[in-house]
């Protein structure tokens, strides 16, 4: 009769202040694309609800089938032999690699979008290619390297390794914190008589503050997990968490590894979601106040 | 979420009426260089020097008659032929498994990030939960997830008995240890990898330009295909190019979900370096690896002309 109005099917706001796209013709891509997606989280969080449900599992050291449900694990995490070792090892070398890392990378991005300078290409070459090499060529150069020195692999090179990889990756995320600062402020800060180093740590580094948070956040977890790398550079005594895990893997990997990967999985979760309410609630703020 | 946002801002299609489109652009000054100092310097001692070390160790000889790992300094281009010679099968799989895992990822991870990006626009709370899902697989080790897929596609696991139930499976068949799983694990494992920057760039593109599209009479596939495709390209390139490069170069999905006939150019590269300490032919493979996949990488971004992610 009429001509179809925009929101036929329920649900749609009429108060839209223009016309609503024409109702499209493939409603069924419309339903199917949502559903595929929500198979693909499926797909993505399965084997993280295996490994958490086996942190829950009884029967000691092959972890592989299902023998019944105990907090046992939980109670007791340390309980097998160099978990906890190793658990700590990776976290000792995720503190120091954050921390250089975040600080060395901080300063490259802020060069490289602050300023324009000779060999700028050069430095972004510098950053691109660490993350464009694949991590077995990146453990192999450094042993080969740390072999030449004649340095024994270790603690100190598995930390030096790591410091080296998250360099690139704090360096990318910073750098579009940094893009995204409006210079204005800080030329407002030199108007207001501020110095160019009172400028930068009262004005523009309070803002960079999260992308330096999001940084680190991301160096930790890179090097927390990190494997391969770490695998070519630790020798035969030192041992990290995912290390532990891959070695322990042939002859049953003790459920207190889930324990300890589970835990990491919550205490992770969890900072997001308090970051995300802290995001919420300063947004409801600042709102109020305008 | 990082990653994902810095590589995408890299590339030129900006958010209409941004702060400030072009970056202030200062003069050379002495600052710049002291900002780069310590963390070049750095990248220079631990990657450019270890690169020059494994390109000279690629080239080494064996002292004849000294026990094993004890190599001279020497220009044995032959290293290259016989390591080439002995592991190409290995390589050409690896390339292999890591194109299909990539090819997997994008089409597993492109709905995940439009429905993150655009169908939940509006949404934040639903926007960050989706969010927190992609993310939160990388804060339970990597390897522990490896290990609950060789669990998941075990031979007595539910997935294969209701397989072989359906018939997708034959009643000898299995999943575990073939190159299914490698490639299935692959795929997983670099999933959020493909997803963030395209996730990245949809969240910054403009709706209003779909709708246009719909309203010169374009159908939805139509306006995907002309509008939404190519508008996402830098995060497509940047998606692809963060899945196959770790792919490749991946062996803990192959040696804890394969066999020996899915060993994969690290696993070679692996074993020979600590394994047999056969340190010329694990750093010649490594080289080649890189070469390739510096190539690739080249050729693929000049294709998808976004050169600006460099």
């Amino acid at each position: 009769m009429s001509a179809p109005v925009a929101t036929e099917r329920g649900g749609g706001p009429t108060t839209a202040p223009t016309v609503r796209r024409r109702r499209r013709k493939f409603s069924l891509a419309d339903k199917i694309v949502p559903v595929f997606a929500g198979l693909a989280f499926l797909y993505l969080l399965v084997p993280v609800a295996y490994t958490v449900a086996f942190s829950f599992n009884e029967g000691g050291r092959r972890n592989l089938v299902w023998q019944g449900f105990t907090l046992d694990n939980w109670r007791n995490p340390c309980g097998a032999p160099q978990v906890c070792e190793s658990f700590v090892n990776s976290i000792q070398v995720g503190l120091i690699a954050t921390v250089v890392s975040t600080a060395l990378g901080t300063l490259i991005a802020i060069a490289l979008v602050r300023y324009r300078f000779r060999g700028r290409t050069l430095a972004n070459l510098l950053i691109f290619l660490p993350m464009s090499t694949p991590e077995v060529v990146l453990g192999a150069a450094l042993l080969a390297q740390f072999l030449s020195m004649a340095m024994r692999p270790g603690f100190t090179t598995v930390a030096i390794a790591h410091v080296m990889f998250c360099i690139s990756f704090v360096v990318v995320t910073v750098k579009a914190r940094v893009a995204s600062l409006d210079p204005k402020l800080e030329e407002a800060a030199a108007d207001l008589y501020a110095s160019p180093w009172s400028a930068f740590w009262r004005v523009t580094f309070p803002l960079l503050v999260p992308g330096i948070l999001a940084a680190a956040l991301l160096a930790f977890s890179l090097s927390f997990d990190d494997f391969i790398i770490t695998n070519f550079n630790s020798g035969s005594a030192f041992s990290t968490f995912p290390k532990f895990v891959y070695v322990s893997a042939n002859r049953g990997i003790p459920p207190q590894a889930n324990v300890l990967g589970s835990a990491m999985f919550f205490a992770a979760l969890l900072l997001v979601v308090v970051v995300q309410l802290v995001g919420a609630a300063r947004r409801k703020r600042l709102a109020r106040q305008a | 979420m990082s990653i994902a946002a810095a590589l995408s801002t890299e590339a030129k299609s900006g958010p209409v009426g941004g702060p400030s489109q072009a970056p202030p652009a200062r003069k050379a000054r002495l600052g710049a260089y002291l900002l780069l100092l310590p963390g070049m310097t750095y990248l220079f001692v631990f990657f450019v020097l270890p690169i020059f070390a494994l390109l000279a160790t690629s080239l080494y000889v064996r002292v004849p008659g000294a026990e094993l790992g004890v190599y001279e300094p020497a220009f044995r281009w032959q290293n290259y032929l016989e390591s080439l010679g002995s592991y190409y099968p290995e390589l050409f799989r690896s390339f292999g498994y890591a194109l299909i895992a990539t090819v997997a990822a994008l089409l597993i991870g492109y709905p995940m990030a439009y429905v993150i990006a655009v169908r939940s626009r509006g949404k934040p709370l639903l926007q960050g939960l989706l969010l927190v899902l992609v993310i939160a697989p990388f804060f339970t080790s990597f390897i522990l997830r490896t290990i609950a897929w060789k669990q998941i596609l075990a031979d007595e696991s539910w997935v294969v008995a209701s397989m072989k139930f359906l018939g997708i499976l034959p009643p000898d068949g299995r999943l575990t240890a073939t190159a299914f799983a490698v490639v299935c694990g692959l795929t997983y494992n670099f999933l959020p990898f493909m997803v963030l920057p395209i996730y990245a760039n949809l969240e910054r593109m403009d709706t209003r330009l779909v709708e246009a599209g719909g309203d010169l009479y374009a159908n939805g596939p139509t306006t995907f295909a002309r509008v939404t495709l190519p508008l996402s390209m830098p995060g497509i390139v940047a998606g692809t190019l963060l899945t196959f490069i770790p792919a490749s170069g991946d062996y803990v999905n192959s040696s804890l979900l394969g066999n020996n006939a899915t060993t994969m150019v690290g696993q070679a590269i692996d074993r020979r370096f600590l394994v047999t300490l056969d340190y010329p032919t694990a750093a010649s493979l490594s080289a080649i690896l890189m070469v390739i996949i510096l190539a690739l990488v080249l050729v693929y971004v000049r294709k998808a002309g976004t050169e600006e992610l460099l």
